[in-house]
């Protein structure tokens, strides 16, 4: 065990973990008042409810052994993951008795773990303000365990690492995906659309004003996701050393040069450079990055990143021509983007970096292109049509959507009995007649409210 | 009795409130309203969706004064809120029945 390496895996477990309140506020902030309750609990759902899963069942379907055709982890091999606890204990300095790698198993399963949450999280964008939250948990618990688990496996489980044999797309495709392009983000991008067309459009999508209602709050959010996502990359080379500082440097190089990309777009496009902009290229830039960030340089890195957030600058449009409502841009920022580092990877890769592989403009012709091609591909198309298979029987069961009628007065209040902002009311939000009306049926409903009247 | 509205451009607040000084008024009312006339909205754009923003910001001005001052705030209102572009605003005069100051009762002009 190299404790260097231990200390920065863990480190940047917590950064990736970060990273979900931090899509919360992002995803929160670009709602209308009256859903930004419910945007930000879909992702703190996706928190609770995943960590759970990813104890109980979860790490062994993605890094067991391998059942069979590289499609699936042994989901009983790991279960509860007692039997990776073991340490030799106080006399043997906690030294513990599994290892990936250098570092402590555990410490791979907490890792890995916060990036099936995000996942998970990251779909909520497509379908803000109209989705019950039960059955949203409902489908997280089963998305998790019929899409993402598997597509870890496929992407992130190596021969001989984690257990004996992994996945298909990491040892038999060879198709270089060092941080999750596929599993994470073209995997999320894709379900997200398909559980848009699942839940249909908001009611008044494309001719109703939907601002976003807090653009601090996606400032806030996105420099959360920044921050984060260098445990995201950098945290994958699983050691601290110089495969880790060159993925920090083409993170940090990638997403600088996307939100220029983004920028320069909308200011020819629109005529303005927008905060919103600047916020979603961050996001553009670094899911770009996510698959590339090993095997390219610096250089590729910028230029992967300038066309990434123009790409995605462009695409986020896409939803008013084809008629599909992924509210917060999913499909335009992390299925485009993903796809777009994914296949970079296949023109960008250089030998000079720590993946040692040459792309097409690099003299390697395009063999490592068409393995990026059909790694993308394959994870784009299981995780479309999963979804909606998901989606639909949950529809059918359990009423996805809420009413029209909620809708309009607001999900927040509806589904979490909550309203986001106390901005508004008389007397300066504390002692007016209304809150004490409030307050007087709280106490009456047996809670310990303080109320004026209960201490007379 | 006369009630004077003004509806003027929120940047041009200061200078309305200072020209009605120069001219003897001692008291007015302000408040933030939106609305729209010739000048219409403008748009907004979000990841390139352009939203069209009815409403625009502007600020009402009431000033309650006498028969013979009316014109004369009018025309200082009309001169401190001039840019010359288009939503420069509004000012309206309309009479006023009865004014009651409610420290000491005083009724009509004497409450002014």
């Amino acid at each position: 065990m190299d404790t260097g390496d231990t200390a920065w895996v863990l480190i940047s477990a917590a950064l990736v973990l970060f990273m979900t309140p931090g899509l919360a506020l992002f995803y929160g902030g670009m709602v209308r008042a009256k859903s930004v309750l419910n945007m930000m609990m879909m992702s703190f759902g996706a928190l609770a409810l995943i960590s759970v899963l990813w104890v109980l069942y979860g790490y062994s379907m993605a890094f067991g052994d391998d059942v069979g055709g590289g499609l699936l982890g042994d989901p009983f091999e790991f279960f509860g993951l007692s039997s990776l606890i073991g340490t030799a204990g106080l006399e043997g300095a906690f030294a513990p008795d599994n290892l990936v790698f250098t570092i402590p198993s555990l410490a791979f399963v907490g890792f890995q773990g916060v990036f099936a949450i995000l996942t998970v999280a990251l779909i909520s964008g497509a379908i803000a303000d109209r989705a019950r939250f039960g059955p949203w948990m409902v489908f997280a618990g089963i998305w998790a365990t019929l899409v993402y688990f598997p597509v870890a496996h496929w992407v992130f489980a190596f021969d001989g690492a984690e257990s004996e044999t992994g996945g298909w797309i990491a040892n038999d495709l060879l198709a270089i995906d060092f941080a999750g392009g596929t599993a994470v983000h073209i995997n999320a991008g894709a379900a997200g659309l398909a559980l848009a067309l699942v839940l249909g459009k908001r009611r008044g999508f494309g001719r109703d004003p939907m601002r976003p209602h807090n653009l601090p709050l996606v400032m806030i959010g996105a420099g959360i996701l920044w921050f984060g996502w260098f445990g995201f990359n950098a945290g994958s080379a699983l050691a601290a050393n110089g495969q880790a500082a060159e993925v920090f440097v083409t993170t940090l190089a990638a997403t600088g040069a996307a939100v220029l990309g983004w920028l320069v777009t909308e200011k020819f496009r629109d005529g303005h450079a927008t905060s919103l902009g600047a916020a979603s290229g961050v996001v553009a830039g670094l899911v770009a990055i996510t698959p590339a960030c090993s095997s390219v340089t610096p250089l590729g890195a910028v230029v992967i990143g300038l066309v990434a957030g123009a790409v995605c600058a462009l695409a986020v449009g896409l939803k008013y021509r084809l008629g599909y409502d992924d509210s917060l841009d999913v499909v335009g920022v992390h299925l485009v983007g993903g796809v777009w580092g994914t296949v970079a990877v296949g023109l960008f890769a250089s030998s000079a970096t720590t993946a040692g592989v040459d792309g097409l403009f690099y003299g390697g012709g395009v063999d490592q292109l068409w393995r990026q091609a059909l790694g993308a591909l394959a994870v784009l198309v299981y995780s479309f049509v999963l979804t909606l298979v998901i989606g639909f029987v949950i529809a059918k069961v359990m009423r996805f959507r809420i009413t029209e009628e909620d809708e309009v007065a607001g999900i927040d209040g509806v589904v979490h009995a909550e309203t986001g902002y106390d901005l508004a009311s008389l007397g300066g939000g504390g002692g007016s007649a209304l809150t004490a009306a409030g307050q007087t049926r709280a106490e009456a409903r047996g809670t310990n409210l303080p109320t004026e009247r209960s201490r007379v | 009795m006369k009630l004077v509205t003004a509806i003027v451009k929120p940047f041009k607040l200061d200078d309305v409130k200072n020209a009605l000084e120069l001219i003897g008024i001692t008291g007015l009312t302000v408040s933030e309203v939106q609305g729209f006339g010739r000048q219409r909205g403008h748009t907004e754009v979000y990841r390139g969706a352009e939203y069209q923003v009815d409403f625009v910001p502007k600020v009402r001005i009431e000033v309650v004064v006498g028969e013979i001052d009316a014109a004369r705030v009018v025309d200082a209102v009309v001169e401190s809120a001039s840019t010359g572009q288009i939503g420069d605003g509004k000012v309206w005069v309309t009479t006023i029945d009865e004014i009651v100051r409610v420290r000491t009762g005083e009724r009509g002009e004497d409450a002014i």
